[in-house]
C-alpha cells in the first residue's frame, strides 16, 4: 500500500492514497493540486471518511471545483474528481 | 459503484447515502450488545446502574464525534496543514456549550469537576502529544471513535498511548538520577505509604514532588466572586471559555476563513456587516461538526449532573466504595479508590486496561502513586470509566455503519509506525500533562479551569510542529512519485 500519483491525460491526473489515514490523505491532496495547472483535474482515491470533509473544505477555500463523489457500494472507498481553480 | 453529483459551494451538500440493509442490522447489533450488557447488570445488582450512566454517555459521546468527525487533531491539523477551519470551529462551538452546561451543573451543586494544578508541565505534557497526535492522525477521543469505524491503525493508537502510559508511570532505575532532587526531597517529605515506594520512579516523584505542590483553581475563584452563579457563569464560564472561544474564532476568520468568503464578494463589501456574516457563515459552514459540537458540549454537562445525582443516590463518592460495597476489592488504590472523574474522559481508563494485562503478566504497577494509591488497577470488566471507552467506540460504529462508513482496515507498515510512534508521545503527553485533550483541556477549560488553556497552548505547538515534518515528508515522498512524469 503505497501513494500512486499517475497521469491519465493530458491535464488529468490520479492520485491513489487508498490504505492511508489523517492526515495524509487531505495533505497529499493539498500537495497534488499545487502541482497541477488552473483547470487541470486530479481524481483522488481514498478510503478514510473523516479526510473527505476537510478536502471539500479545502477545495472550497481554495476555489477549487468538485466536478463529482463517488462512494463504492459496502466500501469506504471514495473516488473524487477535483477540478484546480 | 454509484455517481453522486456534488455541488462544490457548500461542502455539507447531503449525498445520498441510503444505509445498506446489513449495515442497519449490524447497528442493531452492537445496540443491543450495549443494551443487554446493562439490562443484565442491572438485573445481578442494581448498582450497576452507575456503570451504564458511563456506558451510554459514552455511546453519545462515540456517535457524536463519528457523526461530526470530531477531533482535535484534525482540528489543529487541518487548519495549520490544509487551511481548514471546520473542526477548530466545531471544538470552540462545544466548548462554549459545554462551558454553559456545566456553570449551570455548578451552580446546582452537581459538578464532579476538580480543578488541576496551573503550571509549565501542562505545556510540555500538551505539547509532546500535540505532536503525537499529529503522526497517529487522531487525538485519544479520535483514535477510540476511528476504532469504532473499524480502522485498525486507531486501535493501534489506543493500544500504544495505553501501555505508554504504563511503563512511564512505573518506570524508575537510571531514570531516577534525572528527578531535581528537589522534587525527590519534597516527595518524601509528603509521608506517602511505603507501598507507593515514592523515592522509586520519577512519574512518583514528578507527581508527589512537583505537581502537588502547585496550586490549583478556576477564573471564578480567582476573580473573587462570592456569587455561586456570578462565579460559575461570568468566571467560569464566560471569562475562561466563552470569550477565549470567541477570540480564537476570530483569529481563525481572519487567518484561515476570511479570504475564502470575501472572494468574489468584493463589489458588496460592506465592512464590518460583511465581516460579521462572514464570521456567522464560518460557524455554520459545517453543520455536522456544529451539531456535533452541540450535542457534545450539552452531553458532557448532564453527563456531570447523572454521575454526581447517582453517587448521591448511592452514597458514595467513588467508584471504589460501589466496587467494595459490591464485594470487588482486587484492583483498588491503597485509598480504596478506583478511577472515576465524574466526567467525559481519555486516556487514564484504557492505562488501568493496559495496567491490568500487565499485571497478568506478572508487572507489579500497584507500586506507583498513579496506580497503587491513585487509581487503581480494577478488572476491566469492573471498570465503569472503561465501560464508558467501549462503549465510545460502539456508539461510533453504529454511526459509521448507519452512514456506510464502518470498513475493518489494517494498517500498511507506514502508517502502524506512525500509529504506535505517534501512541508513544500521546501516552507520554498525557501523563505529564495529566490528561489528553480531553480531561486536560475540554474538561478543564469549560470548568473554568485555567489548566487547560496551558495544555491547550502546548497541543497547538505541538500540532504545528508536527505538521512542518509532515509538509517536508509527504512533499518528499510526493515528489519521488512525480519525478517519473514529465509535466512537473
Amino acid at each position: 500500500m503505497a501513494v500512486k500519483f499517475e497521469k491519465m491525460g493530458e491535464g488529468s491526473y490520479m492520485l491513489d492514497i487508498q490504505g492511508y489515514v489523517c492526515p495524509h490523505p487531505q495533505m497529499y491532496t493539498k500537495k497534488g493540486l499545487e502541482k497541477l495547472k488552473q483547470g487541470d483535474t486530479l481524481e483522488v482515491v481514498f478510503d478514510n471518511p473523516s479526510s473527505g470533509e476537510s478536502i471539500a473544505a479545502m477545495c472550497q477555500a481554495n476555489g477549487d471545483q468538485i466536478l463529482s463523489q463517488e462512494k463504492e457500494t459496502g466500501k469506504s472507498t471514495m473516488r473524487w474528481q477535483i477540478r484546480k481553480g | 459503484m454509484s455517481s453522486l453529483p456534488c455541488n462544490t459551494t457548500n461542502v455539507d451538500t447531503p449525498v445520498v447515502n441510503v444505509t445498506e440493509p446489513r449495515n442497519v442490522v449490524r447497528a442493531f447489533m452492537v445496540l443491543g450488545f450495549f443494551a443487554l450488557c446493562s439490562l443484565s447488570s442491572f438485573a445481578v445488582d442494581h448498582r450497576y446502574i452507575y456503570f451504564s450512566a458511563y456506558l451510554w454517555f459514552g455511546f453519545i459521546y462515540g456517535m457524536s464525534l463519528q457523526y461530526g468527525r470530531f477531533c482535535m487533531a484534525s482540528a489543529i491539523r487541518d487548519l495549520f496543514a490544509v487551511g481548514v477551519p471546520r473542526m477548530a470551529v466545531g471544538i470552540m462551538i462545544a466548548v462554549v456549550l459545554f462551558s454553559l452546561v456545566s456553570a449551570y451543573v455548578t451552580v446546582a451543586g452537581k459538578s464532579t469537576f476538580h480543578a488541576s494544578p496551573i503550571g509549565l508541565y501542562s505545556v510540555v505534557g500538551g505539547l509532546i502529544f500535540g505532536i503525537g497526535m499529529v503522526y497517529t492522525g487522531g487525538c485519544a477521543s479520535g483514535s477510540l471513535y476511528k476504532t469504532g469505524e473499524g480502522s485498525m491503525a486507531a486501535l493501534c493508537v489506543v493500544l500504544s498511548l495505553s501501555f505508554t502510559q504504563v511503563f512511564l508511570v512505573d518506570a524508575g532505575g537510571w531514570l531516577n538520577h534525572l528527578v531535581p532532587a528537589t522534587w525527590a526531597a519534597s516527595a518524601l517529605e509528603k509521608g506517602l505509604p511505603a507501598a507507593v515506594t515514592p523515592s522509586d520512579g520519577w512519574y512518583d516523584q514528578f507527581l508527589a514532588g512537583y505537581v502537588w505542590n502547585l496550586s490549583a483553581t478556576t477564573v471564578g475563584e480567582l476573580l473573587g466572586f462570592k456569587n455561586p452563579i456570578a462565579a460559575a457563569f461570568i468566571g467560569n464560564s464566560l471569562v475562561n471559555a466563552i470569550i477565549p472561544a470567541i477570540i480564537i474564532l476570530a483569529a481563525i476568520y481572519f487567518n484561515w476563513y476570511r479570504k475564502g468568503y470575501l472572494r468574489g464578494k468584493e463589489a458588496a463589501y460592506r465592512g464590518f456587516r460583511t465581516e460579521l456574516a462572514g464570521y456567522w457563515s464560518m460557524i455554520t459552514a459545517s453543520k455536522r461538526t456544529a451539531i456535533a459540537g452541540l450535542v457534545l458540549g450539552v452531553a458532557a454537562g448532564l453527563h456531570m449532573w447523572v454521575i454526581q445525582g447517582l453517587q448521591q443516590r448511592l452514597g458514595i463518592a467513588n467508584a471504589g466504595e460501589l466496587l467494595a460495597a459490591m464485594g470487588h476489592t482486587a484492583g483498588l488504590s491503597i485509598q480504596d479508590t478506583v478511577f472515576d472523574p465524574g466526567y467525559f474522559y481519555i486516556t487514564t481508563q484504557e492505562a488501568q486496561g493496559a495496567a491490568w494485562v500487565m499485571q497478568k503478566l506478572g508487572y507489579n504497577v500497584m507500586d506507583s502513586i498513579f496506580f497503587g494509591l491513585d487509581n487503581g488497577v480494577p478488572n476491566p470488566l469492573l471498570n465503569p470509566v472503561l465501560w464508558m471507552s467501549v462503549s465510545l467506540i460502539g456508539g461510533a460504529s453504529v454511526m459509521a455503519l448507519l452512514n456506510n462508513e464502518f470498513q475493518f482496515k489494517v494498517p500498511s507498515l507506514e502508517i502502524a509506525f506512525w500509529a504506535i510512534f505517534g501512541g508513544i508521545l500521546m501516552g507520554i503527553g498525557a501523563r505529564i500533562g495529566m490528561g489528553c485533550n480531553i480531561g486536560a483541556f475540554f474538561a478543564t477549560v469549560t470548568n473554568g479551569d485555567p489548566s487547560g488553556w496551558l495544555f491547550g497552548l502546548g497541543m497547538t505547538v505541538g500540532g504545528l510542529i508536527g505538521v512542518k515534518f509532515f509538509n517536508w515528508w509527504i512533499e518528499r515522498k510526493m515528489a519521488k512519485e512525480m519525478a517519473a512524469l514529465d509535466d512537473f
